[in-house]
């Protein structure tokens, strides 16, 4: 136990040392000479109508986009990696950033609209509110009641052991950022969630850093569930391809969602092209109808069958998690219910 | 009126500058109580936040452990949207948060009670709240401080949002309280305003002491106001009675020194000294007529002071004081006619008299030889009027009521023996009577016509 833990922190410390770990890169060319650089966790398949949309007001402006985790992302900013704008969904991670002085203020007609819950002093925005799903297996949940709170997750998990033996997926919650925000606001908020990962913990549980794979592995019929996944990705997953395969389950005793935020860091240079497109997001933000676009609005979670339950708040308190001790405390219990084995 | 401005004004602006000082102190003073009543609130707040965190300070396996409570932080995110910063150490040694937070050095005096202190850190004034526990450690109870800081910026806006309101509700005050100012000023001058309105009202010659309540404060003003009226009023008497006395005292002699100018006439043969004769009689004449109507005027005075009031058949009076006019009027061959009537009024006949003897006196003195007076009564609307009507040369150029004044005299009147006191007698006494004197000349220029006019009773 206490050997993994090392290790984890070895990791991180290494990481640290060593240049950013980039999933991918793109660079959409502009007709001028200014570069606005962007770092984010949102995939190039999800984010690229936004930055299509940007350009196109925008023309002179070209865009490096930067695609990294969003523990990656927090660990650049802090070491002041030269981004002009920073896009993730750990809002833990970004309040983090913007309560010890790494954001740059901004403020503008659009960010001044947005909900009080939606800005914290005018350093850091949210633009989506993305609720944290159960994705299913249709073909592995044949002749199955759909789960529709943890209890009866909890039952379903207990009565169908040999069915869902190494089938089911989550985050790994000491690599993902996210995953460790949708873990431990579960677990302040239900007492259900250590249950539910004992439970799991018990069917040799797959873990994953991204919810893309997760979504993946659903659909190829390897996992027959995935549980919290970002909303958001498995909705616009479900409506690029499935064929039915995989289905989208929120729970209605408690749901998570969490806020996909923007700050603009400290050694941004090009704060001007990061305010607009900052103000673009937020516009979108509070648009009333889903649309085209691949995210929902703040306005509503965008799965239809999830109760609104609220996001989290943009608050000092997402600070509590992070503080090492807390963390340590807290990887050491998941790591017990979920690693039995 | 001149120079030192107006009192109700200088009142009304010094209670307005009172009310600008008073409200400018109570917004400062609202604004110094909103910042100081948001500051305990933060303070407040930060000590409950490093308490929840100091209880669960506890010992494991011989080393200090805690848990930073979610409800630490979530209760200074819920008062305002300022920074958070935190530190947990063990003397010297870091135990978790931020490192370099500036973190006062005062521990064993103050073990278990909350110790504020305010600085600055990543760059911004920061609130902070320390607690320091004992925690066994091993064998040894080591000293633990928790320190929580928040920056400053919810104090900061709630009491500018407080202050702000301050400045508003100070400014309403301001200019209720100059309304009311003015207000206030007017109302107590009013009693002031109120004796000077009456003392205006009066007439030239009223000079009765002022009965009426004052305020405190305006009666000295008014009893000196009467005192130098008794005054005023007995000096004019005295000069009243001073030239009643002193025209009285030439009468008499005057009468003896035309006796004996008359007889010394009578007895002249030289025609030269009977032209010097005649005109020392016609000077003597002239003095004594001046005398006589200074004391006629002194007596009207008098009389006016006191008027006493009687019924008076008017008819009967205009009849014998034309009557007693008669001999001067034949000495010109001026024939008075008289049209009566039966009129009453409370009067007191001998002004009256004297009145319509001074008005017929001009009237004869001024009409050529063998013409016609005409004295014609008339009663309409509750007046009677006694017109009395000359074929003289009239009144002349210039404002009629001039002749009223006192030694004034028509410009046309040179050659004539006269004092120009005859209208102004004429016309004080009818004033006295709540009546008045109109004068006109006749159309062409062919007579005057004199009218005294009276309320009828």
């Amino acid at each position: 136990m206490r050997h993994a833990c090392l290790a984890i922190f070895l990791s991180l410390f290494t990481t640290m040392l060593t240049a950013l770990e980039i999933e991918d890169h793109r660079f959409f060319p502009g007709t001028g000479q200014r570069v606005l650089k962007v770092i984010s966790t949102a995939d190039l398949e999800v984010f690229a109508p936004y930055l299509a949309a940007f350009q196109s007001s925008q023309p002179g402006l070209s865009i490096d986009y930067t695609v990294v985790s969003s523990a990656e992302l927090y660990r650049a900013i802090r070491n002041g990696a030269a981004f002009d704008l920073a896009l993730s969904s750990a809002m833990d991670l970004q309040f983090q950033l913007a309560n010890d002085g790494f954001a740059k203020s901004h403020r503008s007609e659009a960010t001044t609209a947005l909900p009080d819950w939606a800005r914290w002093r005018d350093l850091i925005f949210a633009f989506t509110a993305e609720p944290a799903v159960v994705v299913l297996s249709t073909q592995r949940f044949q002749g199955l009641d759909l789960p529709t709170t943890r209890q009866e997750l909890v039952t379903l998990l207990r009565e169908y052991p040999e069915r869902f033996e190494g089938s089911v997926g989550t985050y790994d919650v000491r690599d993902s950022g996210l995953g460790y925000l949708f873990a431990t606001q579960e677990a302040r908020s239900t007492d259900a969630y250590w249950r539910l990962s004992e439970v799991m913990g018990r069917l040799n549980p797959q873990l994953y850093c991204c919810s893309g794979q997760m979504i993946d592995d659903v659909a190829e019929g390897r996992l027959a569930l995935a549980y919290n996944v970002l909303g958001s990705y498995a909705a616009e997953r479900l409506a690029r391809d499935s064929g039915g395969r995989v289905q989208i389950l929120g729970m209605q005793d408690f749901t998570n969602v969490i806020l996909r935020t923007a700050i603009i860091p400290v050694g941004a240079q090009e704060t001007a092209g990061a305010g607009a497109l900052i103000d673009m997001l937020a516009r979108l933000g509070q648009r009333d109808v889903p649309g085209d676009w691949p995210l929902p609005p703040l306005g509503q979670t965008g799965a239809d069958n999830v109760v609104d339950f609220g996001p989290i708040r943009l608050g000092p308190a997402l600070m509590v998690y992070l503080d090492p001790l807390n963390r340590r405390a807290f990887l050491t219990e998941w790591e017990n219910a979920l690693e039995q084995r | 009126m001149t120079g030192t401005g107006s009192i109700g004004r200088r009142l009304t602006l010094l209670l307005a500058g009172v009310a600008a000082l008073l409200s400018v102190l109570s917004w400062w003073m609202v604004t110094g109580l909103a910042r100081q009543a948001a500051e305990r609130t933060q303070d407040n707040v930060l000590a409950a936040s490093v308490t929840t965190i100091a209880e669960t300070l506890r010992s494991e396996q011989g080393e200090v452990r805690l848990e930073l409570p979610y409800s630490a932080f979530s209760m200074l995110g819920a008062i305002s949207e300022d920074r958070v910063f935190y530190r947990v150490a063990t003397g010297d040694t870091i135990l978790t948060g931020y490192e370099d937070l500036p973190v006062p050095n005062e521990i064993v005096s103050s073990l278990g009670r909350v110790v504020f202190d305010t600085g600055e850190y990543s760059g911004e004034e920061v609130r902070m709240a320390t607690v320091s526990r004992l925690v066994l450690a091993g064998a040894q109870p080591v000293p633990v401080k928790v320190t929580v800081a928040q920056t400053r910026g919810g104090v900061a806006s709630i009491s500018a949002e407080l202050s702000q309101l301050a400045a508003f509700l100070s400014v309403a005050f301001f200019l209720v309280a100059v309304s009311l100012s003015a207000f206030a000023a007017r109302t107590s001058l009013k009693p002031l305003n109120e004796i000077a309105a009456a003392v205006s009202r009066r007439g030239p010659s009223d000079l009765r002491p002022l009965r009426r309540a004052a305020p405190t404060e305006l009666a000295p003003l008014l009893t000196s106001l009467n005192r130098l009226m008794d005054r005023l009023g007995q000096s004019i008497r005295s000069a009243e009675d001073f030239i009643a006395e002193a025209a009285h005292r030439i009468r008499t002699p005057l009468a003896t020194v035309r006796a004996q100018a008359e007889i010394a006439l009578r007895s002249a043969s030289d025609d030269d000294q009977k032209q010097r004769l005649r005109q020392m009689i016609r000077a003597i004449d002239e003095s004594s007529r001046s005398a006589g109507q200074l004391l006629d005027h002194a007596t009207v005075i008098y009389r006016t002071d006191d008027l006493v009031r009687t019924p008076v058949m008017l008819s009967d009076l205009v009849g014998q004081t034309v009557a007693g006019l008669e001999p001067t009027a034949s000495m010109k061959d001026i024939q008075l006619d008289v049209e009566a009537l039966r009129a009453k009024a409370e009067v007191d006949p001998v002004l009256i008299e004297n009145a319509l003897r001074n008005v017929l006196d001009n009237a004869i003195k001024y009409s050529p030889p063998e013409t016609v007076v005409k004295v014609a009564m008339a009663e309409t609307n509750g007046e009677v009027r006694i017109a009395v009507t000359d074929q003289g040369p009239g009144l002349g150029e210039g404002p009629a009521d001039q002749l009223t004044q006192r030694f004034q005299r028509g410009r046309n009147t040179q050659g004539i023996v006269g004092s120009g006191l005859g209208l102004t007698i004429a016309k004080d006494v009818l004033v006295a009577h709540g009546g008045r004197l109109e004068l006109e000349t006749l159309q062409g220029g062919t007579g005057t016509c004199a009218t005294l006019v009276l309320p009828s009773s």
